[in-house]
């Protein structure tokens, strides 16, 4: 089970509140996408699921387990390291802008945390690492270095590099943001495939076409709240809410 | 005139067709002609008086040349050089690390340890290490105002040539600390978030991740301060260390033939800073692998 439950999550960024009382749930085997304005927090909350950002209060489940965070007594309490960068091992985590390893080949690149992180043998690791290249479409592409590969063609490494870990669930931060708009199609096929495939995903996207086609459910959000959450034909075609109105007639 | 003034009529009258099918020609440079003869002029009259002035003593410089003596000096030079940069650099990565931790206490002590070493002249430091029998004559472990577990007589376990390397050694360490936070810092943030989303650690990321891609920022400032090394290691003579140049002052002091000694000397340090640079332009090629390669920041 991977379901994902936000319960009255804040965050605090030295007194600035970006997160107020987050309210929410991803089912296993969901796609949510989270859209709203800049600086409206869906970043932030994403960044919260697998502990790159803390939280003030409130929790975060994942497969019905808190993330970050433990129990002490009647409080809660930063979880041990090792603990975090355990449960971080089955979150996969796509960013805008790519982040691949500079200094290795995309195979490398794929490789690299099965070998030394699940000790995986190198010969075993290759070969899943080759099949996962070639399900992104990226078979001849193996051996190039990031540098070599078009903004398109990284985020597909990317996502094939998350996936080697095997995850339960994959965060993409605003995946095709960066790309040039002839690249982003491609990317957001290997999104759509993964979808189907029944993983978990959530994804902060400005894609409004991808949101109503791929997603299960969408979240609007705007100043560090939800304002409304549910089917993304009913949310997209048909806001309830004046601030939803107003943003979704910018973008579409 | 300028070309907007220029007459339509005088260009109209070239054929371009037919001057299109000719190739450029290339205008002279005058200039470039009389630096040659410049050059050349000084190139001969500075041949000219290292050939003919005798002070030079070529005949010496031949004879010391590879004399055991400077031989020995040479190779204790370049154990100096070696020892000191190796131990620059682990004191280097691990200030540097220190110095970009989250503990407060720790990146105290490394920014004590480098503005100690950095604001004190080498000089100095390498005469105090070379003193340390005088502020401690005995060292060894034991309880503070307590007694002495295991002691040694300083002078036994710190002979010059260990004052030497710990006089060159911490004090590059201090800068090497800062070329190495350098580096570390030239690596994209997003690299180690990526890493840390995946699951490892700090210091896997560290290691698998930030240090690899530092090294080429890192490389070309270690190459300069190794070259720096090999000729700031000659500082040990005045504690007196047997190295290159104090050999070869051990030599002129009496035979009085300081010139072609120390001209002996410096085609030694000048030969050695030349492998050098050949090894680091090597190592260098070999980081450089995936280069250009930054995580592109959107």
């Amino acid at each position: 089970m991977s379901e994902v439950q936000f319960l009255n999550v804040h965050k605090d960024f030295s007194g600035m509140e970006v997160l107020k009382g987050i309210n929410f749930t991803v089912e296993s085997g969901q796609v949510a996408c989270l859209i709203g304005p800049s600086g409206s927090g869906k970043s932030t909350l994403l960044r919260c699921v697998n502990h790159l950002e803390t939280t003030s209060s409130g929790t975060i489940l994942v497969g019905g387990r808190m993330i970050g965070y433990e129990v002490h007594g009647d409080r809660l309490i930063e979880a041990h390291q090792k603990d975090i960068n355990k449960r971080r091992s089955r979150i996969g985590m796509v960013f805008q802008s790519f982040n691949l390893f500079g200094h290795m080949t995309a195979l490398e690149n794929v490789m690299m945390g099965p070998v030394k992180l699940l000790k995986v043998p190198k010969a075993q690791a290759e070969a899943e690492a080759r099949e996962l290249l070639a399900k992104v479409g990226l078979a001849d592409r193996t051996g190039h270095y990031p540098a070599q590969l078009s903004g398109g063609q990284q985020q597909r490494v990317a996502i094939a590099r998350a996936l080697s870990m095997k995850p339960d669930l994959m965060l993409f931060d605003e995946p095709t943001s960066a790309l040039d708009p002839e690249l982003v199609g491609e990317v957001l096929d290997v999104m759509k495939a993964l979808a189907r495939d029944g993983m978990t995903m959530i994804v902060v996207t400005h894609e409004m076409g991808f949101a109503r086609e791929v997603a299960d459910v969408v979240a609007f959000m705007d100043g560090g709240i939800i304002v409304e959450a549910g089917d993304p034909n009913e949310i997209i075609s048909r806001p309830q809410h004046e601030r939803t109105k107003a943003f979704l007639s910018k973008v579409l | 005139m300028t070309v907007s003034e220029l007459p339509i009529a005088v260009e109209a009258r070239h054929d371009f067709a037919d001057l299109a099918s000719r190739p450029v020609l290339k205008r002279k440079r005058p200039g470039q002609l009389i630096a040659m003869v410049v050059v050349g002029l000084f190139a001969v009259m500075g041949a000219y008086v290292i050939v003919t002035n005798p002070g030079f003593g070529w005949p010496t410089v031949a004879k010391y040349l590879l004399d055991i003596r400077i031989l020995n000096g040479l190779l204790t030079t370049i154990e100096l050089t070696v020892i000191a940069m190796v131990l620059g650099l682990v004191i280097g990565l691990v200030i540097a690390v220190m110095r970009m931790s989250d503990n407060a206490l720790l990146r105290g002590v490394a920014g004590a340890y480098i503005w100690f070493f950095r604001g004190t002249p080498l000089m100095v430091q390498m005469l105090f290490w070379g003193f340390a029998a005088v502020l401690f004559p005995t060292i060894g472990i034991g309880i503070p105002g307590g007694p002495m577990l295991v002691e040694w007589n300083t002078n036994d376990v710190l002979p010059l040539f260990v004052a030497g390397i710990l006089g060159l050694g911490l004090n590059e360490g201090a800068y090497m600390a800062e070329i190495v936070r350098a580096g570390l810092m030239g690596v994209p943030a997003g690299q180690s978030e990526a890493s840390h989303a995946m699951g490892f650690s700090r210091m896997e990321t560290l290691r698998h991740v930030v240090i690899p891609q530092a090294m080429k920022i890192i490389l070309p400032p270690v190459g300069n301060e190794t070259i720096s090394m090999l000729k700031t290691t000659s500082l040990v003579i005045v504690i007196g260390v047997g190295d290159l140049l104090y050999n070869a002052q051990q030599i002129y002091a009496r035979n009085l033939q300081q010139i072609p000694l120390l001209i002996v000397a410096s085609l030694w340090y000048i030969l050695l800073t030349t492998i050098l640079s050949l090894v680091q332009a090597r190592i260098e090629k070999r980081y450089s692998r995936g280069n250009n390669i930054q995580a592109r920041k959107a």
